[in-house]
């Protein structure tokens, strides 16, 4: 049953437990961040379908100059973000790259920003990498040269007849890449919480905009209750 | 300006005059609102019948702007959804008002009902506004299971591969049923196209007349009451109920403080968590419906788990599954003979004995587990308790023709009781 998205056909959703993204969606310049790290890293081979360049420019504060940078497979600021991937993909990684507009609401931005730091060296694999939260993923470790490379970590466990088993558990550094590791971290989040919200754009806005209609409705139920007292003061 | 009334009622010049002549205008608000007598003592419960017309009204006007962008096609359905959220202006609150109306409405028509057997409002004379309300919540529910469906995700595809199925289990007639439900030989687009009809058109348009039926049911025999003694029994010089009040001013304004009460929870919810944790909005819709690929677990939307739990816990038995379809259906079915199971003297839980209260405790409590159950995968303790909960669930009602009669009750007292 559990044939899940992100990778060959044989991919699995692990049971380890996701790490703690700690996005922002208010965090404006995270997300700037994010927008230029998905670009820079992301876009050769994932598409946001459902995003449009100039709602991107509007939504982040990014100056049209600045956009402009960012446009690498259209010139048009309406156009929607589409990846230079070709489509014969398939033969190259066992499966086309998935459109992430909607990954961060399919899956949580936790499980993103754990992916993105999930990879470890697993020679068995095509790209000679596997994901600690996506056994059997598809993707090559991408930003591997942003965090290094990671091992596996694994852990005797008796099984239930008694004999060991070793049991993949996390993973460790095994040599560093250009990042220390926590700027990696910041590097993902951001990607993660620009995923957040490319996921729903109108998320802050929504959630600002929920504090006055409370603040509105409040009053108009102390009003109502008033009128309500008022006009049953006769019924005895 | 229209003058007072005359002593029939009617406005006899003005515009209002001049309507009145031609249309019982002035006739229908009287006989409706102004002079429509209800009880006095109406407590919280009596705030789910209003507000299951708000959510109606909410759900039709927000429907019809949806239609307006939505693309009832497999190719373009799920994108005309996430064109909604992001491209029309206001689509993502008209998407949320709608998507959270769906839960809201059955939300608050679990408590409506759940307010008629506390106070035995199905109870005679009032059967046919009972049996009205079952007929609108059975088409409630085909509404809502076809509105899933809409979006095209995941979980709409997969739910909607789960349970139309369902119908294939029934002998003979099976197979050729469901595919005339399909109308091909998988869910496909010619499915989405009439799902879509049937949403809406056909379903808003039968329940909108049913909800009219149920209100003039109601408004002819008069509202029970927290006591469900008749106040009808006792009328002044008038003939008006000594223990009623019109309608208007009275509840409207009364209706206005729960309306705004339900307005903090409603927007709370679209505004601050419009997929209430996955439940309201579940994850895996978040994907394209994928015909090779099913989700890790495939449950109906919150609603309907309760008697999809139902439905898994009776075991297949002579090489068939139809069983536990059967016992869904009777789930339903059975609220429909209500009326005529309760046998106890008094209406109200006020005045009836421990035996009934018990045994409405443990249909509450089965109810709810049984929700539950529907959400989890099937395994560990969840089949057994399913299982249980089923038995218990009918157990209320097969058993109440004897319980209600022999439980003990209460001195009703004469008029209603009230406290201002």
């Amino acid at each position: 049953m559990a044939l899940l998205g992100a990778g060959s056909a044989l991919a699995q959703e692990s049971a380890i437990p996701l790490l703690q993204s700690g996005t922002d969606i208010n965090n404006i310049e995270s997300l700037q961040r994010g927008a230029r790290n998905f670009m820079n890293w992301c876009s050769g081979c994932h598409s946001l379908k459902y995003v449009r360049y100039n709602r991107l420019g509007e939504d982040l504060k990014i100056p049209d100059a600045e956009l402009a940078k960012l446009m690498f497979t259209s010139d048009k600021a309406v156009d929607t973000i589409n990846s230079a991937m070709p489509k014969d993909a398939v033969g190259w990684f066992g499966k086309q790259p998935p459109d992430l507009s909607l990954m961060a609401r399919a899956r949580g931005v936790d499980y993103l920003y754990s992916f993105l730091k999930g990879f470890y060296v697993d020679k068995a694999r095509p790209w000679g990498v596997n994901n600690l939260y996506l056994q059997g993923a598809a993707m090559p470790h991408v930003l591997q040269t942003l965090q290094g490379l990671q091992k596996p970590v694994f852990k005797n466990e008796p099984d239930s007849n008694g004999s060991a088993k070793m049991v993949l558990v996390g993973v460790d550094i095994m040599t560093p890449g250009s990042l220390k590791p926590e700027e990696y971290d910041q590097f993902v989040r951001d990607i993660a919480n620009f995923l957040d919200y490319a996921g729903e754009p109108i998320k802050a806005k929504r959630q600002s905009m929920g504090v006055f209609v409370t603040l509105f409705l409040l009053v108009f139920f102390v009003f109502a209750f008033l009128l309500k007292k008022e006009y049953w003061k006769d019924v005895h | 300006m229209a003058e007072a009334p005359n002593s029939a009622g009617t406005s006899s010049s003005g515009l209002l005059g001049w309507i009145d002549q031609r249309f019982p205008l002035s006739k229908l608000w009287r006989e409706q609102a102004a002079e429509y007598y209800a009880p006095k003592n109406f407590n919280f419960w009596y705030y789910f019948g209003v507000l299951s017309l708000v959510v109606l009204a909410n759900q039709l006007v927000t429907g019809i702007f949806l239609t307006m962008n939505y693309k009832p096609s497999s190719a373009e359905a799920f994108s005309s959804i996430e064109y909604i959220m992001r491209d029309v202006d206001w689509g993502w609150l008209i998407r949320y008002m709608h998507s959270t109306g769906a839960s809201a409405f059955f939300i608050v028509i679990y408590l409506h009902m759940f307010r008629a057997l506390l106070y035995g409002s199905h109870r005679k004379p009032r059967e046919l506004i009972w049996i009205f309300g079952c007929l609108i919540f059975l088409l409630l529910m085909a509404e809502a299971f076809m509105g899933y469906v809409l979006p095209w995700g995941n979980m709409s595809y997969w739910g909607a591969q789960v349970i139309v199925s369902l119908f294939g289990s029934l002998p003979y007639i099976g197979t050729g049923l469901v595919e005339w439900i399909r109308g091909d030989y998988y869910i496909a687009d010619a499915t989405l196209n009439r799902f879509f009809a049937l949403h809406v058109a056909a379903l808003p348009l039968a329940l909108v007349f049913l909800v009219i039926a149920h209100l003039m049911a109601l408004h002819e025999v008069g509202s029970n009451n927290p006591d469900g003694v008749e106040i009808k029994k006792y009328k002044d010089a008038k003939g008006h109920p000594l223990d009623g009040i019109p309608f208007h001013p009275y509840y409207t304004v009364k209706d206005t403080v729960g309306l705004a009460g339900f307005l903090l929870l409603f927007s709370g919810v679209i505004f601050f968590a419009p997929t209430f944790g996955g439940l309201f909005l579940e994850s895996p819709n978040f994907e394209p419906a994928n015909p090779l690929q099913t989700p890790p677990h495939i449950a109906p939307v919150w609603y309907f788990t309760p008697f999809y739990a139902m439905l898994r816990a009776v075991p297949s038995f002579a090489g068939t599954q139809v069983w536990g379809v059967l016992v869904m259906g009777a789930a339903v079915l059975i609220l429909f003979f209500l009326p005529w199971l309760d046998r106890s003297p008094v209406r109200s839980i006020r005045y009836r004995g421990p035996i009934f209260k018990g045994m409405l405790a443990i249909l509450v409590l089965s109810f709810i587990s049984l929700g539950v159950c529907g959400l989890k995968p099937p395994s560990g303790i969840y089949p057994m308790l399913a299982r249980v909960c089923t038995i218990l669930y009918f157990a209320f009602f097969l058993l109440m023709p004897w319980y209600s009669k022999i439980d003990s009750v209460k001195p009703v007292p004469e008029r209603v009781t009230f406290h201002a």
